[in-house]
């Protein structure tokens, strides 16, 4: 099926989040940004939190992720994230809150503390929130 | 013949016990709709995400991932899944009559059986004859991936240590509010889809490796599937209640009309006897 637009859709286990022709997107891949173009080689990567980026003709269109797989074939792609985001959904008090939160945790505690990482990754999220929500 | 105030008192007490069937038939269908939806719109995902795990394995040999090894099933783990509440027909007995006979069928061998619970009527139930679980949880009515994802994990370490070698799940699947299937899934080892035979694998590329991908993959598709199994238990759970509630209140009703007739005859009964009386009590004065 030859044609100048991606299929992009992308769902989380709780339901499909987003399905929307593009011309482009760039995702946060788990080693680094990558971009994809109508006509991409079937390709299969991990997905790490951050944003995704689609663009329909001059517009960009972001999408907050976070860890999840992404599938290329073509002309369609297909994202599984954990959790996915658009930016009206985004309920920028509560992700403000979340920030704070995992901020004043991470002052008590140590580097060595078990719960050092999840508490990093929980405030990677809430700022990845904030930030989509801005844009 | 009965006593009026008895009979009296039946019908008012039926038709409060109609009231109660008839609001929990409303909220049952409405948690029901919100339940098929979820089930609905968590498909997407579960089948992407087998489709994916497919065609990574067909790249991968089979001995490459634990989870996808297969070994002589010696010890067993059998997940049990009903409901924390009952009024809901023959939901979770139906449920546990699987399971007993699972157990029953392959216990007969010299297999071991372990056996994990997601819900108070299957804790109940197996606590009351004496058996210890591995996995104990509550079925809270909302399915939570992070509460999946914590069962699945638990499940998968144990078959990765060596202590199952074989995990099946007894639950109900979801057809629609009228037809549920109690069914009794293996879920370890995992089967992951095989293609068609003249289907041809699309060549991809991987980043990370496949290997690296396949091991991030796997947990996952398990955590996927005790997920939407979850989602299509609580979704029969509600369905079943709402049958079970409408022939309740159907039958209250019937039993209304069926005490409403006795009343009035006896009714009557009273009143002929009463006029028969003062008839004869005035006869008997002339």
């Amino acid at each position: 099926m030859e044609s100048d637009k991606i299929r992009l859709k992308i769902a989380s286990p709780y339901r499909e989040v987003l399905d929307v022709e593009v011309d482009e997107v760039i995702a946060p891949g788990e080693e680094g940004q990558f971009g994809v173009l109508p006509g991409h080689t079937p390709f299969l990567t991990t997905v790490s939190v951050g944003q995704l980026t689609y663009r329909q003709g001059s517009q960009l269109k972001h999408v907050a992720v976070s860890h999840g797989y992404a599938e290329v074939e073509y002309y369609k792609m297909i994202v599984l994230l954990d959790a996915a985001e658009l930016p009206d959904d985004i309920d920028l008090d509560r992700a403000e809150k979340a920030r704070l939160r995992a901020e004043g945790r991470l002052a008590e505690i140590s580097l060595e503390d078990k719960d050092y990482f999840e508490e990093l990754a929980a405030l990677d999220r809430a700022m990845n929130r904030i930030t989509v929500a801005k844009i | 013949m009965a006593n009026l105030k008895d009979i009296r008192k039946r019908i008012s007490s039926v038709k409060s016990t109609q009231q109660i069937t008839k609001a929990m038939q409303m909220v049952a269908a409405s948690k029901l709709k919100k339940a098929k939806d979820s089930v609905v719109q968590a498909r997407p995902y579960a089948i992407k995400m087998g489709d994916v795990l497919a065609s990574l394995a067909v790249r991968v040999k089979p001995g490459k991932h634990p989870l996808l090894e297969r070994r002589d099933e010696k010890k067993i783990e059998l997940l049990v899944i009903t409901s924390d509440r009952g009024l809901c027909g023959g939901f979770n007995t139906n449920v546990i009559k699987a399971a007993d006979s699972f157990m029953k069928e392959k216990g007969e061998g010299s297999e071991e059986i372990l056996l994990s619970v997601i819900g108070r009527k299957a804790r109940d139930h197996y606590r009351r004859r004496d058996w210890e679980f591995k996995t104990e949880e509550l079925n809270s009515g909302t399915a939570d991936f992070s509460q999946a994802e914590s069962i699945g994990r638990t499940i998968i370490d144990r078959y990765v240590e060596g202590e199952t070698d074989a995990v099946y799940v007894a639950f109900t699947e979801f057809k629609s509010a009228m037809t549920q299937n109690i069914v009794v899934k293996r879920l370890l080892p995992l089967e992951p889809k095989m293609l068609a035979e003249d289907e041809i694998p699309v060549e991809y590329l991987y980043e990370p490796s496949e290997d690296v991908l396949l091991a991030d993959i796997i947990p996952r598709h398990i955590y996927t599937q005790v997920f939407s199994m979850l989602l299509e238990s609580i979704a029969s759970e509600h369905g079943s209640r709402m049958t079970a509630m409408d022939s309740a209140t159907k039958n209250a009703s019937e039993m209304t009309a069926k005490l409403t007739l006795l009343y009035n005859r006896a009714r009557q009964a009273a009143i002929t006897t009463e006029l028969m009386e003062i008839v004869s009590g005035a006869e008997a004065l002339n």
